[in-house]
């Protein structure tokens, strides 16, 4: 049962839906802010980030236990696909991709949360709405795909020097003819727009995808099994919402994963010298 | 689309935590993973370093054994041979001194013979003489044939 702002259940499956889509707002216009996104994207990079540092931090150069070798393990993984991806300097490269993929990879946990205990409590709380994976409002993704966006320009400056960047924009890909420059500036801002942009949305989308998903085995289970009484229709949807549950585990995963590798390989593009 | 100030405040969020991950949590573990490699590397090579003193040990100890067997060989025979020739000398000393002793005896039988024949000389002249005297008592005075009995008594 999923308690609302009156406290009242759902009274249809729109109304249902639309409840787990609203994130709890604060303020107006532009100028609101998602507080459910905000505070379970501290919570899941405090959690994620903060169990790392607390192993790090204990880290031993001897024998490890088994949480360090489990640290250990992702961190080497990390590391790998990386130096894959990039082959240069990796002191500010890799710990970035290992705060994508773990950041990135909590939150898309949270959708393992069963979505209606999540509104049981927090409605039990007295908050009317609450979205618990960050990675569904566009926002969380956008922040990250601009964020790894500015990342990108920093180190083509950087790589590059600001001539070498200006220079880039009007002469690659196609070459260095005047009559070229107008195609390769067009061509280049819209694949720098695309990089963050596609980013964004596939995170987005694939989450947004899968939440709804479980929103619907989630209607199924308590308005089916209400309205119709049909136990039947609840214990199936029980099923298959688990069901859903442990493919999405692989979702989750293959998300951060994929986040984590095309920002390294943007990155890793603005090192380069055409 | 449900873009606003959020993005901000998450941006912010994930500049802060690639911050603190730079600046604490990778460092921290790698260089534990550091470290550990490098022990690993030193113990690698101090286990390779110990087998090779190992065994040049090894070749050392079977040389000085080699050393040591050569010598005792040498020893041996050096015994062997100091020993027959001692025997040699032995039997050489041995030899001579009973040569020594031979001669020795031999020439006290001479010198015995000789006392002996010197002293039978003796008895032949006093027994010729007294014989004799015997003999001529009655018809030779002793004194007057003094000189005839001493040179018969030369003769002998």
């Amino acid at each position: 049962m999923v308690i609302l702002a009156a406290g009242q259940a759902p009274q249809n499956a729109g109304e249902y839906i639309g409840h787990h889509l609203t994130n709890l707002r604060f303020g107006e216009g532009f100028w609101t802010f998602h507080l459910d996104t905000i505070l379970m994207g501290w919570i899941t990079g405090l959690i994620g980030i903060g169990f790392f540092y607390l192993v790090a931090r204990r880290a031993t150069a001897g024998v490890p236990g088994p949480v360090q070798g489990f640290i250990e393990l992702v961190v080497e993984f990390v590391d790998e696909t990386v130096k894959g991806v990039f082959p240069g300097e990796r002191k500010f490269l890799a710990p970035l991709a290992l705060t994508i993929f773990v950041w990135v990879f909590m939150m898309n946990l949270m959708d393992l949360l069963p979505i209606d205990w999540v509104a049981t409590v927090t409605g039990a709380a007295g908050l009317p709405y609450w979205k618990p994976v960050p990675t569904t409002d566009l926002n969380t993704t956008f922040a990250m795909s601009l964020t790894i966006f500015l990342l990108t320009i920093f180190f083509s400056f950087k790589a590059k020097g600001a001539g070498g960047f200006v220079h880039e924009l009007f002469t690659a890909p196609f070459g260095s003819h005047p009559v070229l420059w107008i195609p390769n500036l067009l061509l280049n801002i819209i694949e720098y727009l695309a990089k963050p942009v596609s980013l964004a949305m596939r995170l987005f989308g694939n989450m947004y995808a899968g939440e709804l998903i479980f929103m619907l085995l989630g209607l199924l289970g308590t308005l089916a099994a209400a309205t119709l009484g049909g136990a039947i229709a609840g214990a199936a949807a029980g099923v298959l919402y688990w069901g859903w549950a442990v493919f999405h585990i692989l979702i989750i995963l293959l998300q951060a994963f994929i986040f984590m590798v095309l920002s390294c390989v943007y990155i890793a593009m603005a090192h380069e010298h055409h | 689309m449900n873009i606003n100030a959020t993005l901000f405040v998450q941006a912010l969020s994930f500049a802060a935590l690639i911050w603190f991950s730079v600046r604490f949590v990778w460092p921290m573990i790698t260089s534990a993973m550091d470290e550990r490699t490098k022990r690993i590397a030193d113990g690698l090579a101090a286990a390779e370093a110990g087998q090779q003193s190992l065994a040049r040990s090894a070749r050392q100890a079977e040389e000085a054994i080699n050393q040591a067997r050569d010598r005792a060989t040498e020893i041996v025979s050096q015994a062997e041979k100091r020993a027959s020739q001692m025997i040699e000398e032995a039997k050489a000393s041995a030899r001579a001194e009973g040569e020594r002793l031979v001669a020795g005896a031999k020439s006290e039988i001479e010198q015995e013979v000789a006392r002996a024949k010197e002293s039978l000389r003796t008895q032949v002249a006093a027994l010729a003489v007294a014989g004799a005297e015997q003999i001529l008592k009655r018809e030779i005075d002793a004194k007057a044939h003094a000189d005839l009995i001493a040179a018969v008594q030369k003769q002998l």
